[in-house]
């Protein structure tokens, strides 16, 4: 093994030599027994050779230099021999290390600090699946109840707003999750536009000369129905849904929440209800503002792709879109709302108080919304396609 | 929704508890323990590290859900008590947690105002001349109200949340570590406040600490909590009790150090 030159230098280097006298092994070390040393001194001092020894001698009065790295290796000589049942009969240090040699060697030798390694193999993997799939139900046992409990704490602020809902804290969410989103919100969803009409009139190309024209209800009823909505609100979990894991994650580490509960204060309103309803008020302008910015996106697309003017475009726009393609799309952004505000809350009022945990769970947060958005918004696609709608 | 009136019981025991076990899945902190706590006395509670004493204060204040056992604050049961019932209790108390647990982004004087603007009718300009009374009551400086709890110091900082606990001017006082971390000094300073306010506003404290000298200083009976049990007396009395921790913890070195200077 290559050994790394230490960067610490002593003055002077260790040193060990082996002796014998008669029936007796004697050991003498000498220089700087220092922690920089002890890697290559850790070598030297196993296997002391102790062959036809009735005894042994440790001599360290020429060693300049010690700590406590230095004095376990000693130690760990004497032990070593000692249970090869040669007898240590003098260990010898300079008096000025007495009290080092009484700290390290205490009630005897150390046993070392093993780590052993997690288990693996073909029961353990199972047994680890086993363990998070009853973690997965939990956590959605959990969730279930803390949706309850949003939801009524919620009906009970709308119905009757009293000092409990504090609305600059309402307003202060809806503009931090909203109004500071719309730029992004607007950029992506413009770009969405731009990039389903080119793709798609180049599919529709292929199709049939002429056909192009219908890119403009490909680019509709997509960014109405569907994209519009999820975009953006991937785009709000990702935002906003961190924020209130980790905001609230952070609370919690600093003993914050305890105190409001302490004070009397109804933590679930002040915190969640007004993350949870000052998102479901700001999505679906959020969502208003990406289908109208998609929208132009694709117009700009058709223009300088297709050469397909404005007029062109609003025409063809009104034949192939109708409210009912807006509204569904609409129709589903306070649900999504719900459900970012919903999982980034209970996720950090999970948080254990360590840095690591706020990291986890503001993750776990994220994927989580954005899954729960992706699973109901095919939820809505089956109920919607059942409805006839 | 109205304040929740306060009932008006004057028990001469302001928390009873028997019977309480705490637990986390195997472990047992508390074995059935009893305790009570007199009006107008300042209790130490002490034990080693994992004792249970911030469990012990957590559970009385309803941060910490017993497995079984009774908990009567100012005669009133608290498991499965109703939370209007709750905010009734909450108000005659007040709760220092360690470091103060101030809200961050709130400057100390609107931290104390937090619980003045959700119970009480005040206008903006009695809450800020309460929240000067409150900062002098505690030994602060009016101008370290407009600052943020990151900008005060470890001392400042226990002091404010201490302001902060004594907003409603509650009856009692829980304390969780307070003099932890702070240098002999304002250590001191601080347990002459204790006895200071429970003097002059009449307060009972509950005190969870690893400081002798607070216990010495303030304390005028002391709740051990050793082997998942307690023993409840004054420093005289416990230190003739049998039991390694408890003699340990007062005879030792420092023990000796700090009861010989009282």
């Amino acid at each position: 093994m290559r050994n790394v030159a230490p960067t610490i230098r002593v003055d002077t280097p260790a040193t060990l030599r082996t002796e014998r006298r008669g029936n007796a092994v004697r050991i003498v070390a000498a220089g700087d027994w220092l922690t920089s040393e002890a890697g290559r001194l850790d070598k030297e001092t196993r296997n002391i050779p102790t062959t036809g020894a009735g005894e042994a001698e440790i001599d360290g009065s020429g060693i300049t230099n010690l700590d406590s790295a230095g004095m376990w290796l000693l130690l760990r000589m004497k032990y070593a021999l000692e249970a090869k049942r040669v007898p240590v009969k003098s260990f010898v240090i300079p008096e000025h290390f007495t009290s080092l040699l009484s700290a390290v060697e205490r009630d005897g030798p150390v046993e070392p600090v093993v780590i052993t390694p997690p288990p693996h193999g073909l029961t353990h993997f199972l047994e680890r699946t086993g363990r998070g799939a009853f973690g997965a139900l939990h956590q959605g046992y959990a969730m279930v109840g803390f949706l309850g409990r949003v939801t009524v704490e919620t009906l009970e602020a709308l119905l009757e707003p009293g000092k409990e809902l504090p609305l600059p804290g309402l307003v202060h969410q809806i503009e931090e999750t909203g109004l500071t989103a719309l730029p992004i919100v607007g950029l992506l969803a413009f770009l969405i536009g731009v990039v389903i009409t080119y793709q798609g009139a180049d599919q529709l190309g292929k199709i049939a000369a002429g056909a192009e024209i219908y890119t403009i209800d490909l680019l509709g009823v997509s960014i109405l129905r569907e994209l519009g909505v999820l975009i953006t609100a991937i785009i709000v979990a990702g935002r906003s849904g961190s924020a209130f894991t980790a905001q609230i994650g952070t609370m919690r580490v600093n003993e914050e929440i305890d105190a409001m509960q302490t004070l009397g204060l109804n933590t679930t309103e002040l915190l969640v209800v007004t993350r949870v309803l000052g998102l479901v008020i700001a999505l679906p302008f959020l969502v208003l503002f990406a289908d109208v910015v998609g929208i132009i996106g694709g117009m700009m697309m058709c223009y300088l792709d297709l050469h397909i003017t404005i007029p062109v475009f609003i025409r063809e726009f009104r034949h192939s879109v109708s409210l009912n393609t807006f509204l569904v799309g609409m129709i589903k952004a306070p649900v999504f709302a719900f459900i970012i505000g919903l999982v980034g809350c209970f996720e950090g009022l999970r948080v254990e108080r360590n840095a690591a945990s706020v990291g986890l769970l503001t993750t776990r947060s994220v994927v989580e919304s954005i899954f729960l958005v992706i699973v109901f918004d095919a939820g809505f696609s089956i109920l919607f396609s059942k409805l006839g709608i | 929704m109205s304040a929740p009136q306060k009932p008006n019981t004057k028990d001469d025991v302001v928390i009873r508890i028997r019977g309480l076990v705490n637990a986390f899945g195997d472990r047992i902190i508390h074995d059935h323990i009893d305790l009570d706590v007199m009006r107008g006395e300042v209790l130490g509670v002490v034990g080693g590290s994992g004792a249970g004493k911030s469990v012990l204060l957590r559970s009385i204040v309803g941060l910490n859900h017993p497995r079984s056992g009774s908990i009567k604050v100012f005669g009133q049961e608290t498991a499965g008590i109703d939370a209007e019932d709750m905010r009734g209790l909450q108000l005659r108390w007040g709760v220092l947690f360690q470091d103060g647990a101030l809200f961050s982004s709130q400057t100390v004087a609107e931290n104390i105002q937090v619980p003045l603007r959700r119970w009480t009718d005040m206008s903006q300009g009695l809450m800020d001349e309460i929240a000067a009374v409150k900062l002098a009551l505690v030994g602060l400086p009016k101008e370290a109200g407009t600052l943020l709890p990151s900008e005060l110091s470890g001392g400042m900082r226990k002091r404010a949340g201490l302001a902060r606990a004594l907003a409603l001017d509650p009856e009692l006082l829980f304390l969780d570590e307070p003099t932890s971390g702070l240098d002999p000094i304002a250590a001191a300073m601080f347990d002459q406040l204790v006895n200071d306010l429970k003097a002059s506003l009449g307060l009972t404290v509950f005190m969870v600490t690893h400081d002798l000298d607070s216990l010495r200083d303030a304390a005028d009976r002391v709740a051990v909590l050793v082997n998942r049990k307690i023993k409840t007396g004054t420093i005289a009395e416990l230190v003739h009790d049998p039991d390694p921790w408890i003699q340990e913890y007062f005879s030792g070195v420092r023990g000796r150090a700090a009861l010989s200077s009282a």
